[in-house]
């Protein structure tokens, strides 16, 4: 039996992923059954994926604003300004559950939806970035998905021109079914240049451009908002397919005719396709809206009502015109080859009218859709204590604990990754993946710099969710800072377990209070963002493995002279300084995991006070260009932030011993927070003098040169060695 | 130097192009889009990189055909002088302006990374600039790069010394069996070529994305500095 011949009744309902409760108020609102069409719209609208019902009350608690936002969340994507009238605006978006049943074309779409929320409100993207967690190496299907997502990342975001500049990988079994796939634009426009999706003036054309529609993507949004079980594979037919030549085409198409005074508001088509762009377009502007289907452009004949305002076929956008402009708009569109249809027009009524072969498919009060939507208060347990760190001992020594760790999986070299990501078409890359904590970027015409990163470390965040939250904020501040800019604001992208559980709202709700407080005290503010719930497959047996609390953060700073930045390669000569305090923190730290093979403790203490305090002052000193490179410490702690850097200058250094009364381990693997490395020529006596000025602790800890990395026992590693060690693991796993 | 960048549908390194062009001559390239079917007054005509028309049938197939292709030809009859990169490398080659073919690189994966070419010639006026059997770095960005030709065409290129470029060690070393250097498994390493007449260039690297020390050096500029010592009036 087909959807069309389905009778609407609280089974159907239920079907689509409404509760009875949910129905009750669909019904309420309708004061009759719904339409198929109609239950439709009420089903992805009040999907998880586009209603957040889960978790909007927590995100309301998230500091927003700064003198420099200007628009925050609400918006298809934040924008913060940049200087000389220039806007930057970014957001990062999931497309974790049709990654996993198709990973390529689940990650080609979810660069392309991106995007298209960028280029949406008026920028040109300049930048790509992502951040994805696949399941353990040895998982058979790990290597597959791993190949998948990073071809349908590269094969978009390659053929659209947008480098692909930055981005995060780790693997755990914890995403052995969920792998995550969070992918992050960033844009520029003119500040005067701003477009916004808010719908106005009565009888305005609504107007349809890009691909066809077609019957792909029929209730995506809905898929995404539930657990998978083991038919999860055979949901392929909700996946997308992505087409990077028409999304180029739309870009430039958009770009063209937003130079001029034609358009009045855009929305991209996302998830839920043109149910929610136009139900968002109209409600945001508080008019009514009639759609005509029999107008909008098919890519095959006989689909219903209910089958085109569910599709999620890509490269799609709506957009109200000034009815005079509709023809100057039609040309643009033509010119590049672009379906081109004028679909309906604004109403004064505060309803969405859906027309299709001569019937009313649907007609529904916008208002109560929205006001109505359910927004729940989830029930949330108490968060369990980290488990106990257990006895330390060090096995095998600093040497072949430090070829260890920069081999393991979630610190090996990610170059076969990158290599298959155009990071430089643009000609704007001034610090392509691994050649600075963040990417750089200039602005064409301008010496403006932009910094840009991703970060999240899953594994603290379960072991302590709030410091996990606020880590990941804080670490994306430090990478933004070590490039010498300024951070500005961040997207968040909240990917967790099935929020139904409390132990999940647990995990959600602390992770959500300490990214708060971080950005807060950071002066951080988040501008957009996107939620991800469900990350959970269900075994056969009933067990269902969630997967780590994920809230990843992409972070955006600039830089008012671009050539001011650094890079993290060592210099020729001079010397290494240690910024910030050592305590030996190895709860949850990579050595404990690669060394002693356990993922116990507490996730390390984040000090917001002593981050700003550093980072400040690291900053001031690359402004004043005291600094030669800079890198911050973060995953494997100190003698692996040396290496790295020793690894991409391609010279050595001579470290210093510890001196510290901490055991070496604790020492050079550690993962405390707040710190640096900063390469100085010369001696470093008035740098460190300086951050005594500023109550900032550091100390010298290498001298730089010659072609190894030589430790305190006096033992040297070559560098060939160290790249050797480094470089093994993609190859090994993707190659083999 | 009078200088034009064709646009195609999917063409996406007309601005690095175009930023490059303007480096060097200080005058902004003429865009030419591709339905256009006449040409301004030029000294360079550039089909610059991308996807054009999303390279469905195949690289740079569907471009040759196009409107402006026309005209392009006729300008090379005239003795104009081209440059094609990377996509436009394989649009010269699909139109016959130039010989081979670009296959899909032999780890059939998209490369996108730096690789060293040894100057082959510095008797053409890309390479003017540069000494036989110079290195210089130059980012690759490429699924389908493999240069490959019959074994009569290559024995011409090679003993008309029309290899511009081949891929090389950072040393300088060519090995045509070395997938470490020779990334993309092209025939005798070759990574551009000349036509007869020396006045038409393809290479499948991106020296306009090297041309200014804070992108990361300035090794293609010499490629830039050549054509406008040859080609300016």
């Amino acid at each position: 039996m087909t959807a069309a011949q389905k009778t609407v009744d609280a089974a159907l309902a239920r079907e689509f992923g409404l509760s009875d409760e949910e129905y009750g108020r669909v019904l309420t609102i309708m004061g009759r059954t719904p339409s198929l069409t109609e239950l439709g719209v009420f089903s992805v609208m009040w999907s998880e994926h586009c209603s957040y019902k889960s978790s909007r009350k927590w995100l309301r608690t998230l500091p927003t604003t700064a003198p420099w936002v200007i628009h925050g969340p609400g918006e298809n994507a934040g924008v913060v300004d940049i200087g000389e009238g220039l806007a930057a605006i970014f957001k990062m978006e999931s497309h974790n559950h049709p990654s996993f049943i198709e990973p390529y074309q689940g990650a080609a779409t979810g660069v392309g939806g991106i995007l298209r929320d960028v280029f949406t409100m008026g920028a040109r993207p300049v930048a790509n970035l992502n951040a994805l967690r696949f399941g353990s190496p040895e998982n058979p299907r790990t290597r597959q998905i791993v190949d998948g997502v990073v071809r349908g990342i590269g094969g978009y975001g390659n053929c659209v021109g947008v480098p692909t500049v930055g981005g995060e990988v780790n693997f755990h079994p914890a995403y052995d079914g969920n792998p995550l796939v969070n992918a992050m634009t960033v844009g520029v426009a003119r500040q005067d240049r701003i477009f916004l999706s808010a719908a106005a003036g009565v009888g305005n054309p609504v107007v349809y451009v890009g691909s066809k529609t077609g019957r792909d993507g029929i209730h995506g949004a809905t898929m995404s908002s539930a657990e998978f079980d083991e038919n999860a594979l055979a949901k392929r037919p909700t996946v997308q397919v992505g087409d990077p030549f028409v999304e180029k085409l739309l870009i430039e198409a958009c770009l063209e005719l937003m130079a001029t005074d034609a358009i009045v508001a855009i929305q991209d088509m996302g998830a839920a396709g043109l149910t929610s762009s136009s139900v968002e377009m109209a409600g945001k502007g508080g008019v009514g809206i009639d759609l005509d289907l029999d107008a909008v452009p098919q890519r095959e004949p006989g689909m219903t009502a209910y089958e085109m305002m569910l599709s999620e076929s890509q490269e799609r956008m709506l957009m109200v015109l000034k009815p005079e402009r509709t023809e100057l708009a039609r040309a643009v569109f033509e010119k590049w080859e672009l379906d081109f249809a004028i679909v309906g027009h604004l109403t004064d009524t505060g309803r969405i009218v859906v027309r299709h072969r001569g019937a009313v498919e649907a007609d529904i009060p916008l208002d109560p859709l929205a006001d109505q939507a359910p927004i729940y208060d989830r029930p949330v347990a108490p968060l369990a204590a980290p488990e106990e760190l257990g006895p330390i001992h060090d096995p095998i020594g600093l040497e072949q604990s430090l070829l260890r760790l920069i081999g393991c999986p979630d610190l090996s070299s990610r170059a076969w990754i990158w290599n298959q990501y155009d990071s430089a078409v643009g000609g704007q890359t001034v610090r392509r993946p691994g050649g600075a904590d963040a990417a750089v970027i200039k602005i064409e015409d301008s010496e403006i710099g932009l910094a840009l990163t991703t970060d999240c470390t899953p594994r603290y965040c379960r072991a302590n969710p709030r410091s996990g939250g606020a880590q990941a904020v804080a670490e994306a501040w430090r990478n933004i800072t070590a490039t010498g800019a300024k951070p500005l604001a961040v997207t968040d992208n909240l990917n967790f377990g099935n929020p139904e559980k409390p132990e999940i709202m647990a995990q959600f709700v602390a992770a959500i209070e300490g990214m708060g407080e971080a950005c807060r005290v950071l002066d951080f503010p988040v501008v957009s963002g996107n939620v991800s719930l469900y990350n959970e497959t269900r075994n056969p047996d009933g067990s269902t493995q969630a997967i780590l609390p994920t809230p990843a953060i992409g972070a955006l700073g600039v830089l008012s002279d671009v050539r001011k930045t650094v890079g993290l390669a060592l210099p020729k000569s001079g010397v290494l300084v240690l910024v910030g305090e050592t305590g030996g923190h190895l709860g949850q730290s990579l050595w404990l995991r690669e060394v002693l093979g356990r993922e116990t403790g507490d996730a390390p203490v984040v000090d917001l006070e002593r981050e700003k305090r550093n980072g400040d002052f690291v900053r001031e000193r690359i402004a004043a260009g005291e600094v030669t490179a800079c890198h911050d410490l973060s995953d494997g702690g100190l003698l692996v932030a040396v290496a790295e850097m020793v690894m991409a200058g391609g010279v050595g250094c001579v470290l210093q011993s510890a001196e510290s009364g901490i055991r070496p381990e604790a020492f050079w693997f550690g993962e405390d927070q707040a710190r640096y490395l900063v390469a100085i020529e010369g001696d470093a006596d008035a740098l460190i003098a300086q951050a005594k000025a500023q109550s900032v602790s550091a100390r010298v800890i290498a001298t730089i040169g010659g072609d190894g990395l030589t430790l305190p026992n006096g033992a040297t590693i070559s560098i060939a060695r160290l790249r050797s060690a480094n470089e093994a693991f993609f190859p090994g796993l993707m190659e083999a | 130097m009078k200088t034009g960048i064709v646009v195609f549908p999917g063409t996406n390194r007309e601005r690095d192009m175009a930023i490059a062009l303007h480096g060097v001559t200080g005058r902004k390239p003429e865009m030419l889009w591709h339905r256009d079917t006449a040409l301004p007054d030029l000294d360079l005509i550039v089909l610059p990189g991308g996807f054009s028309y999303g390279d469905y049938l195949r690289c740079g197939a569907m471009a040759a055909h196009s409107p402006i292709m026309r005209e392009v030809k006729a300008f090379a009859e005239r003795g104009g002088h081209i440059l094609g990169v990377c996509n436009g490398f394989q649009i010269l080659t699909e139109a016959g302006l130039l010989p081979g073919a670009l296959l899909r690189n032999g780890g059939m994966r998209f490369l996108s990374q730096d690789c060293y070419l040894r100057v082959e010639t510095s008797e053409t006026p890309f390479t003017r600039h540069w000494k036989k059997g110079d290195v210089f770095r130059a980012p690759l960005a490429h699924g389908d790069g493999n240069y490959a030709c019959d074994t009569e065409t290559l024995a011409e290129l090679e003993g008309e010394g029309r290899v511009a470029f081949r891929y090389a060690s950072a040393g300088g070393v060519v090995d045509a069996s070395d997938r470490a250097s020779n990334l993309n498994g092209s025939v005798n390493a070759i990574a551009g070529v000349i036509s007869a007449n020396n006045r038409i260039c393809g290479m499948m690297p991106h020296p306009e994305d090297l041309v200014d020390p804070l992108m990361g050096g300035v090794d293609g500029k010499p490629l830039f500095d050549g054509l406008v010592e040859a080609l300016v009036r």
